[in-house]
């Protein structure tokens, strides 16, 4: 009974995670992020899908994450801590964006 | 004074050169093998500045020209073999080699701070060069809708560098 009562509690503990935490996506194509502007929540994981030839990254300002983006492949970040992050592409500084990290 | 008249000469030379072909219309062969060269230029000019830039920022841009360009030439490979397209010499390719050899040797006497200000301006005014000759010539000039996409996006990576040069070229100021 207890162990049933725990596991049950276990699951509504795994439940309430992942229907918080969100996966946002971030196209990279032709120098550019897109969306550049995006909301998220801390937990939530955001996930860039390079479809260029070219190798990116997406660096934050504040150092909070540093994410290298090979040609054609995706490349992912969780937030850590609530605010505003900007971040560019270190090998092409022309390219910026902004996450919005609510609490 | 020298440098900046010198460029300013350059990018004249390379407009008139590319501006020769627009009498008669380029052809996709012809196309490729432009667009290939544009390329291979600025990968000579990046292995140029690896080797002599003193400023950090300077090298790192080269590093970056050098990727990309590379990255970019590649792709155009892939797609000509796909196509069954041989890239041809041309009158605007072969001026565009020339002029690009002139300014490596140009480049090779300069050094430390002169150098790193000679080929980022020279950075700057060749990508404004082959930037405009893809948006006026080359991209309206291709048939096959693939290679225009291709230069399409090719573009764009230009335009990129070509801030990207700006903003390097102010911060040595």
């Amino acid at each position: 009974m207890v162990r049933s009562v725990a596991f049950a509690v276990l699951l509504l503990a795994v439940a309430r995670v992942s229907a918080h935490a969100a996966t946002i996506q971030i196209s990279v194509q032709n120098m550019e992020f897109s969306p550049t502007v995006v909301s998220a929540k801390v937990g939530d994981t955001i996930e860039w899908n390079n479809k260029d030839v070219l190798l990116h990254s997406a660096t934050a300002r504040n150092g909070d994450f540093d994410a290298n983006l090979p040609p054609k492949k995706t490349g992912s970040v969780v937030l850590k801590k609530a605010g505003t992050i900007d971040y560019y592409c270190r090998y092409h500084p022309n390219m910026k964006a902004t996450i919005n990290v609510a609490p | 004074m020298f440098v900046r008249s010198s460029t300013a000469l350059a990018v004249i030379c390379l407009s008139s050169s590319i501006a020769m072909a627009q009498g008669a219309k380029l052809t996709d062969p012809e196309i490729a093998h432009i667009a290939y060269t544009a390329g291979e230029i600025d990968i000579k000019a990046a292995k140029q500045a690896i080797e002599k830039a003193s400023n950090k920022e300077v090298k790192q841009f080269a590093q970056d020209m050098e990727r990309d360009h590379r990255a970019v030439n590649k792709q155009a490979l892939a797609l000509v073999k796909k196509l069954k397209v041989t890239p041809e010499d041309n009158d605007t390719s072969k001026a565009l080699s020339k002029q690009a050899s002139e300014k490596l040797t140009e480049l090779g006497k300069l050094k430390g701070a002169a150098f790193d200000k000679a080929y980022i301006e020279n950075e700057v005014a060749y990508h404004k060069t082959v930037d405009s000759a893809l948006e006026t010539q080359l991209i309206p000039s291709a048939t096959n809708e693939e290679l225009k996409g291709l230069l399409q996006t090719g573009l764009k990576i230009f335009q990129g560098h070509e801030q990207h040069a700006e903003h390097v070229e102010a911060d040595l100021k």
